[in-house]
């Protein structure tokens, strides 16, 4: 078995387990707050996401290790040749953590109103700057025979950006979908009302998204050589179309899984599409970090299957508890327990 | 300054911030556990009071490690990208299997108990925090044998042109991360039991809530002197094993310039500041460096003189750190047997300057920590990975100092403002009190 292709697979379920589930943690972060009229409202918009995102961004850890001790050359690219990117994303996320834990700390209306707007601005930009990030690997990078030659406004191109403008809509429905059955009556009304709108805006910019890159990138030459994996993009319609049907028929809850699963499509779908590439070179397809030429050792990579194998169902199925124990929205009384909010 | 400077200073700065939280979660996770599971087995509000009062202050405090923790990973790969290309193969992997082995259940079941306090039964609940405890420990011990390799590589081949894994057992048993975590991990409880112990004095000073604060500064100070003891024996071993492994940063630690056999112990020395050798050695106790370096009166202790220059650590911080952790060291052992000898005799309220200084004992074992940090971390300097890679390898060739200079000035401001608010969370919260 070659294990650099295992790990090549890997490395793509965990980005898209990353976005599926951070997905809708941002998209509350940065939209919620369209849902929700004053404190009470606002309060459960927060609690919805409150026992959640910490093990959601845990995923983002996963993935960045996996990359390290897998491909340690597209880790070491990546994060060094986006280093503003990286740097941007950073901040913006450990503000989006500390702004979650602090705003319940304190009553006064201006401090909660402090670190609701810090919330909704950090979680709008690591949004975006992740879908600027993979959009530019799905676009392929400068990556020249000494390493990369490109500029960081160099990565704010056209293409760059309308990926991460997707992104942004599809975690701002995916949130709203997500409010839409872990919110009390009114927010949960509102986020209905705000998701069905949203679905448009996500769709109208998925079909630029697919045009864009059949006319300006390589990324569909894979699906026409190897013809089954149009089965992918063919889930990600699937799962649009199905996700408004769901919440048009009045099951928020169903088209948000079936949301879940978009994401995950649209992120494999990108995936399938740079195979065997890591980190494309839009330059000569020979620079690119490929899983030939940047992958571990056989040796770490068998250990790390092993390693994956045991560990990530485990964490999986705990997951799926937590959300299940989690299942009916926190009450008040609830909340003034956990002293969080 | 260069890129390779500032990404020096940048992960200085970021790895010391994180480690001002992570330390005190290390230690504090194990007491709230320990009074939840007093509180479900006797019913007794009173432990519940103490499980909520502390459970709160170690939510503050955790908040700022996990978001903090996240820069360290991210920048191995943004400012150290040669390092990570070249020993990624098996560096990597501890750091990955910390993530899914533990970072996912801390990360996880901290949202458990913050929330669930009424989805589950009283026993299941207590289980979530002993779970979240064991779990930031098993964190350390992943990042801790990953920079153990660092520091004595072992289980690696070189070939392709990089460091490649050959036998994960010995990452696995390596005696140096095994030392670094003990020693890591029993400083985190000192500084939780000195923490609790200060806390409580505080209160106790204004005769609040006496009969509770009694009950946790006794937990503290327990906890405290075991640790501080255990951590003691392990810093023991640590000499030993830094002289056997990386003499020049040993001889760094006692500032010892000539190679000798049967080497006196100088209780007063102080290296030159203006380069070579010591302005000051006086007082030497003979044979006890011999002794405390190999357990041996006889044995040879090298000297830097027998390194080159370029290869010796920068000796003025990693002696001065050394000595000053050593004593700080030394006076938890006594202030925490202080304590615990007045908590048994229910004396504590009659000792208000011990109380106080208690109180005011808040930081040293932060100081301390932050020092044993500085002798490894410098005294392994000029190396990334002891004699197999230098620092200056290992640092990205892309990034530009400007680059940095933007990050290091952004992470320093945005740091500083959020050290400072959870600072006053903490102090508001703790001057608060219990509950009921």
């Amino acid at each position: 078995m070659d294990y650099a292709k295992v790990w090549f697979v890997f490395w793509a379920v965990l980005w898209a387990g990353y976005f599926a589930l951070d997905g809708f943690d941002l998209g509350v972060g940065f939209s919620g707050w369209l849902a929700a009229d004053g404190e009470e409202e606002r309060r459960s918009v927060f609690a919805s996401i409150g026992p959640f995102w910490d093990g959601n961004e845990v995923w983002l850890v996963t993935a960045g290790g996996a990359t390290f001790a897998a491909f340690p050359a597209v880790y070491a690219g990546l994060f060094s040749w986006l280093y503003p990117a990286l740097a941007l994303i950073l901040f913006s996320l450990i503000a989006r953590g500390v702004s979650l834990e602090f705003r319940g700390k304190v009553q006064a209306a201006a401090w909660k109103s402090f670190w609701e707007r810090t919330a909704a601005v950090s979680s709008f930009l690591a949004a975006l700057l992740f879908g600027v990030a993979f959009g530019n690997l799905f676009r392929g990078l400068e990556i020249g025979a000494d390493g990369y030659l490109g500029t960081f406004a160099g990565l704010l191109n056209p293409y760059a950006l309308l990926t991460g403008l997707l992104f942004c809509a599809f975690f701002f429905f995916h949130g709203q979908l997500w409010l839409s059955f872990k919110t009390p009556a009114p927010v949960a009304g509102k986020a209905r009302r705000l998701a069905g709108g949203a679905w448009y805006a996500l769709l109208l910019l998925a079909v630029l998204f697919a045009a864009a890159s059949y006319a300006y990138t390589g990324l569909s030459a894979n699906f026409l050589v190897r013809k089954y994996l149009l089965v992918l993009p063919a889930l990600l319609t699937a799962s649009l179309v199905a996700a408004k049907l769901l919440l048009s028929r009045g099951d928020p809850g169903r088209a948000f899984l079936v949301s879940f699963a978009g994401i995950v499509f649209f992120a494999l779908t990108g995936f399938a599409g740079i195979y065997p590439d890591l980190l494309p070179s839009r330059l000569d397809p020979e620079f690119g970090l490929n899983v030939y030429n940047s992958a571990s050792s056989p040796y770490t990579l068998r250990l790390m299957t092993a390693v994956t194998a045991v560990f990530l169902p485990v964490v999986i199925c705990y997951q799926v508890w937590v959300y299940r124990l989690f299942r009916a929205p926190l009450g008040s009384e609830e909340l003034r327990k956990s002293g969080m909010y | 300054m260069d890129t390779l400077a500032l990404s020096r200073l940048q992960f200085a700065v970021t790895a010391m911030f994180h480690f001002l939280f992570v330390p005190l979660t290390l230690g504090l996770g194990w007491l709230t556990a320990w009074f939840e599971t007093r509180y479900v087995l006797s019913g007794d509000q009173r432990w519940l009071s103490l499980t909520r009062f502390w459970g709160k202050l170690f939510l503050i405090n955790f908040a700022l490690g996990v978001v903090t923790g996240i820069t360290l990973e991210f920048q191995l790969g943004m400012n150290w990208a040669e390092y990570s290309k070249y020993v990624g193969d098996v560096f990597g992997a501890p750091l990955a299997i910390e993530a899914m082995a533990a970072f996912f259940l801390e990360s996880t079941f901290i949202g458990v108990w913050v929330f669930g306090w009424d989805r589950m039964s009283k026993k299941a609940h207590a289980a979530a925090m002993w779970i979240v405890a064991f779990a930031t420990n098993m964190s350390a011990l992943w990042i801790l044998l990953a920079n153990g390799w660092m520091q004595r590589p072992v289980g690696y081949v070189l070939r392709n042109g990089r460091a490649e894994m050959v036998d994960f057992m010995a990452l696995l048993t390596n005696p140096y991360g095994w030392l670094e975590f003990f020693h890591t991990v029993f400083a985190g409880w000192v500084i939780a039991g000195f923490f609790v112990m200060g806390v409580s004095a505080w209160h106790l000073l204004r005769k609040n809530q006496e009969e509770l604060f009694k009950r946790s500064f006794g937990a503290g100070a327990v906890f405290a002197l075991a640790s501080s003891l255990l951590v003691a024996g392990v810093g023991d071993l640590s000499g030993i094993n830094a002289a056997r492994n990386q003499p020049a940063k040993f001889a760094a630690m006692e500032s010892v310039w000539e190679t000798r056999s049967g080497a006196p112990y100088a209780l007063l020395t102080i290296p030159s500041f203006t380069g070579e050798g010591n302005a000051v050695e006086a007082l030497k106790v003979p044979y006890a460096l011999s002794l405390m370096a190999f357990h041996s009166p006889s044995a040879e202790v090298k000297g830097l003189n027998d390194f080159l220059p370029a290869d010796r650590p920068p000796v003025l911080p990693v002696f001065f750190s050394f000595r000053t952790m050593v004593a700080l060291g030394g006076l938890f052992i006594l202030l925490s047997g202080a304590g615990v000898w007045l908590w048994r005799k229910g004396r504590l309220q009659d000792y208000p300057l011990y109380l106080k200084v208690m109180l005011f004992s808040i930081p040293l074992p932060y100081l301390a920590i932050q020092l044993g940090w500085i002798v490894t971390e410098m005294g392994r300097q000029p190396w990334a990975v002891y004699g197999l890679m230098r620092t200056a390898e290992g640092v990205s060739r892309t990034v530009t100092p400007a680059q940095v200079w933007l990050s290091l000035g952004g992470f320093t401001l945005f740091y500083s403002a959020l050290g400072a608010v959870d600072f006053w969370l903490l102090s508001k919260y703790a001057r608060k009190g219990m509950e009921g």
